[in-house]
């Protein structure tokens, strides 16, 4: 059973489930995740940025909307390649992740991970991953710990569209809901695995139609709406806070940037990101909904506009700054004792 | 062949020291024999004449297998050859059952669980002996003597806390309270009254306990074999590197101060040692022991005040190569107690002379 | 010590046992770890296909958990769980299997602590039966322990008896570090002597199982016992050999086989595993480079041939390395000259 939450209508979700605070919270995460990738891309461009990256601008919505219902120290998230957004979502420090983007030893992970190996564990973060599909069989483990130790906690597993095709997602749907685990799987479906359109590549019609056969709810989300994923996401962690079991919210949406940094992206259409990024973008529609229901005002919201700006240059300056690991790291951390 | 050690099923013969036709008496020393875990000399406790030696050297022989036949001149040869020929029958076949070693039981004894060994026949004009080892060691290392001692009495060999199959936590872990626990155990297995053997850190033990109120009157005599407690000088990095070492490499040094022959380290004996210190609590516990032991370099542990309250005979057995609690100890001991002094021993004058030490408890039990 | 005769299958399940009594973090899981689940029948019907975790799952309710036969799920779920303070235990039925799994192995546990900088921990330990002898073919009698070995990140251990399987587990499932624990399917039903309290056997620490002058034999898992009945053999022709069990291939104790090889300067390495790439070359290598000087002949690897685990009896016979090979490479590194 699939259900389709829309922005639209009669149906849509209440901005005033959400506080003045947790609202200018919620979109300062937003802004700081799209200015951060925004940054990261003009520096990609530069070359001072090693390796990939794989920007997540224009997803804001999905995982802030999520990640606003989970507590840093009995919830945890496992992420993809493109995760810069689901770690700020989860309370991962801003400037640690710069400093390891660039391969600093004053990074999240001291520099030995980059980009697509950021992770917090102390704040649930399990990391982003280089591994198309890594993610769920993660979380299936980290909300059975959640389940074995009683505290209701739940694990949340962001995917791609890519990866809703892997084995590993769908085996991983499928224990969740035979050990009925507190287990969301976010598939967040940006229309494209890479170069690869996922109309094509997913033989059903939504990816949340997969839900049945794994016995549990799905549930289609429009990924440009932050309460609209607020709303959906909040349900399914209820449920399976309470002992409901597992929960495959689809998020669709769309990526601003290409699959990687460098991407041509001649396989999407003219003008397609542009057209998006006038009638769509969550911030600006999240920042219209708040400022028309009085909720909150335009200079409120420019205030955190210039403060994430400065925290961004300031993330900046000092990962240039900061030192490379040492020769000695290189043989440091593989085991806790060999 | 004889019965060395608990574990012991089977040993060899390695050399022959007497010949057919040979006359022994009580202690002749007969043959040589291995097991994988020590290898010792097998002294006769018969008096007669050597007729057959039954096994050649270098097989593997059971427990309870006849080695050799002893008797006295004038039994005609055939009656020699029938039971050489049923021997070697049994030893072919693998029919030998032996259950003569001791009984290893376990009893509860103030929130320890102490595993024993007994053996022998108890009657009311012998007092049982006890035996009780040193740091580190278990009720095995008595394999040489408990056996000849159980020949007239019932004998006990318990595993102190910490040690052997005993629970393995030890309390405070000092003398006197380890003395409280062998009191304890004399109490739990029904023994009024014993002669205490103890050697090392069971030494100290056994003194303590003779000293303890609630041992007055329980305990016969003292053997003490290299004992703590009579003198400052110790061997302290023995204590505290067998505590610390983790593998072969590290134990092995600390282990060849043991005896006066390094050759008796062998192999078996340091991987049952390793087997030991890999047991949960082990290491704990010889840590609590070896700070109740020593201070610094110098032994922490003084029981000459409680030998000297002590009425009874009192016997010491020293190497005089011991290395790890020096002879020169001995002087600590009372002008009444007698003092044998071994050549080509060292710390474990029981393993390695134990003919001596034999000797010695008889005179301390008045045999 | 209070030591009694234990079968490698006793060992195995009373190191479980004990750990799982002195330990609630530690959990069971794997196909039919307990068999039975949804079935009308018994629950704990197999305890194991080998009966290896019978009895568990009615002494500890809760935590020995039957999976459907997904690997990546539940390995990746033990493996996520063991970062959230459990310490699972799962089953790789047959390591032939790691194929379904290899990732959440190889790129998730392995490098979570190094890509992570230092800041995880994932006690994790994954059981496995490994070997040829039970005529169960090429996909299911296979010795893939040196792929394991090869990444940086994972422990690897082949106890060789049940004295040795019984110390080892409980080490591992104490260790912090991702252990593979390779028991060999034909030897569940060896007995030896195992004390019943609880102990633990370094890793990296080899064992010499006979001391020896001629010759040095080093010899993996069930090869050990083979190897000991060609020192037996040798014995009686007057060639002294030394036997090692390195109990642990990572990390590898190199300094005893180096000690020993000082001593006698000629080694054999007996390997189970298929002769590219395996712990015999690794290990001749090392000693090679660390030990040229003190060898007296070339080093001689006594492994199968290159070729799949055969079904038919003879020809399985033929593949495992014998006592006789052994008896013989010993032979021609002793008896070599220019």
């Amino acid at each position: 059973m699939t259900q389709t939450l829309s922005s639209l209508g009669a149906d849509a979700p209440d901005a005033s489930v959400l506080n003045e605070t947790q609202l200018l919270d919620v979109y300062r995460t937003m802004r700081s995740i799209r200015a951060f990738e925004d940054r990261v891309h003009d520096e990609f461009a530069t070359g001072d940025i090693p390796g990939f990256v794989h920007l997540y601008a224009g997803e804001e919505a999905s995982a802030t909307g999520v990640c606003a219902h989970l507590d840093p120290d009995r919830d945890t998230i496992a992420s993809t390649h493109r995760g810069h957004g689901h770690c700020i979502a989860k309370g991962v420090d801003i400037k640690p992740m710069m400093a390891e983007i660039f391969g600093k030893s004053t990074g999240s992970c001291r520099g030995k991970g980059g980009s697509m190996h950021i992770a917090d564990l102390s704040k649930g973060m399990l990391g982003a991953n280089g591994i198309v599909g890594g993610g769920p069989p993660l979380i299936c483990g980290t909300a059975l710990a959640a389940k074995i130790k009683g505290d209701g906690g739940v694990g949340v597993a962001f995917f791609g569209d890519g990866a809703s095709n892997q084995g590993t997602t769908l085996e991983a749907m499928n224990l969740a809901s035979v050990w009925n685990l507190p287990a969301i799987f976010v598939a967040e479906n940006n229309g494209y695995a890479e170069a690869t359109s996922s109309t094509w590549s997913v033989a059903a019609d939504n990816i949340a139609d997969r839900a049945a056969g794994f016995g549990m709810p799905g549930v289609i989300v429009d990924g440009f709406d932050f309460f609209a994923v607020y709303e959906a996401a909040g349900e399914a962690i209820k449920r399976a806070r309470q002992g409901g079991g597992p929960t495959l919210l689809e998020v669709k949406f769309t990526r601003y940037y290409g699959h990687f940094e460098g991407d041509q992206q001649k396989y999407r259409g003219p003008n397609e990101v542009a057209n998006i990024k006038e009638s769509q973008d969550c911030l600006k529609r999240f920042r219209a909904r708040v400022v028309e229901t009085g909720r909150l005002t335009d200079a409120q919201l420019d205030q955190v506009d210039a403060q994430v700006a400065t925290l961004i240059d300031e993330a900046v300056a000092e990962a240039k700054a900061a030192p490379v690991p040492s020769p000695e790291d290189l043989l440091t951390d593989v085991y806790v004792k060999y | 062949m004889p019965k060395w050690g608990l574990s012991m099923e089977a040993g060899k013969v390695t050399d022959w020291l007497v010949s057919v036709g040979d006359e022994i008496e009580n202690g002749t020393e007969l043959c040589e024999i291995d097991t994988d875990k020590i290898a010792g000399e097998l002294e006769s406790t018969w008096t007669g004449v050597v007729r057959a030696l039954v096994v050649e050297v270098n097989v593997s022989v059971p427990v309870g297998g006849t080695i050799a036949v002893v008797a006295p001149a004038d039994v005609p040869q055939d009656e020699i050859d029938a039971v050489v020929a049923e021997a070697r029958e049994q030893l072919e076949s693998g029919a030998i059952e032996d259950d003569s070693g001791p009984k290893v039981q376990t009893i509860e004894v103030g929130g320890h669980q102490i595993s024993y060994a007994v053996l022998g026949e108890g009657d009311s004009e012998h007092d049982p002996v006890v035996f009780v080892h040193g740091y580190g060691g278990d009720k095995n290392s008595w394999l040489f003597v408990q056996e000849p001692i159980s020949a007239d009495r019932v004998t006990y060999a318990l595993d102190l806390p910490g040690h052997g199959a005993s629970s393995k936590g030890v309390g405070e872990g000092t003398v006197p309270s380890l003395a409280k626990v062998l009191l304890g155990f004399l109490d739990a297995v029904g023994v009024s009254r014993a002669h205490l053997v103890g050697h090392s850190m069971g030494g100290a033990v056994i003194t303590a306990a003779a000293a303890d109120p609630s041992g007055s009157g329980k305990v016969a005599s003292l053997t003490l074999i290299s004992p703590v407690g009579y003198g400052p000088d110790i061997n302290a990095e023995y204590l505290r590197g067998f505590a610390e070492a983790e593998s072969r490499r590290e134990l092995k040094p600390h282990l060849l101060n043991l005896f006066a022959d390094p050759g008796l380290v062998n192999r078996q004996l340091i991987d049952d040692l390793l087997k030991y210190k890999r047991l949960d609590g082990v290491d704990e516990a010889l840590r609590t022991l070896v700070a109740g032991l020593v201070e610094g370099d110098k032994s922490a542990v003084d029981v000459t005040a409680d030998a000297a309250g002590f009425g009874g005979p009192v016997v010491a057995v020293w190497g005089r190569e011991d290395k790890i609690v020096p002879a020169s100890n001995a002087g600590g001991l009372s002008g009444s107690a007698t003092v044998h002094l071994v050549d080509g021993a060292g710390h474990m004058a029981h393993m390695e002379k134990p003919h001596d030490v034999i000797a010695a408890i008889r005179e301390a039990t008045g045999t | 010590m209070a030591i009694r005769k234990l079968s490698y299958r006793e060992a195995i399940n009373e190191a479980l046992a004990q750990e799982m009594e002195r330990d609630p973090s530690v959990i069971v899981m794997g196909e039919d770890n307990a068999g039975g689940a949804g079935a009308p029948g018994e629950d704990d019907a197999w305890g194991g296909v080998l009966g290896v975790t019978k009895g568990l799952y009615d002494k500890f309710p809760g935590r020995v958990l039957d999976t459907p036969i997904t690997e990546s799920a539940f390995v990746g779920a033990a493996v996520g769980a063991a970062t959230r303070g459990l310490r699972p235990v799962a089953e790789l039925m047959f390591i032939d299997f790691a194929g379904v799994c290899l990732d959440q192995i190889m790129n998730q546990a392995a490098k979570f602590r190094y890509m992570f900088g230092g800041k995880a921990v994932t006690p994790v330990v994954i059981r496995t039966m490994y070997g040829a002898g039970l005529r169960a073919a090429a996909q299911h009698s296979q010795a893939f322990y040196p792929v394991f070995t090869h990444l940086p990140g994972l422990k690897v251990v082949l106890p060789s008896s049940p004295y040795e399987a019984k110390g080892l587990l409980i080490q591992s499932i104490r260790d912090n570090d991702p252990v593979i624990f390779c028991e060999h399917k034909a030897m569940y039903d060896v007995t030896g002597d195992v004390p019943e309290e609880s102990y633990t056997i370094p890793f990296g620490e080899a064992n010499v199982v006979r001391e020896g002058d001629d010759v040095t034999i080093v010899a993996l898992g069930r090869m050990v016992s083979f190897a000991q009945q060609a020192a037996e053999e040798l014995e009686s022709s007057g060639v002294s050999a030394e036997v090692i069990d390195p109990r642990t291939v990572s990390p590898l104790d190199l300094d005893t086989i180096l000690e020993s090889v000082q001593n006698t300067g000629r080694l054999v390495v007996v390997d189970e595993a298929s002769p590219r790439c395996n712990l015999a070359t690794d290990i001749s290598a090392q000693v090679v480079s660390e030990a040229f000087g003190d060898l007296k002949a070339p080093i001689k690897m006594v492994s199968p041939p290159h070729v799949p685990v055969p079904f038919a009896e003879p020809l399985e016979d033929l593949y495992i390395p014998s006592v006789q090979d052994i008896v013989n490479a010993a032979k021609t590194v002793t008896e070599w000259s220019k």
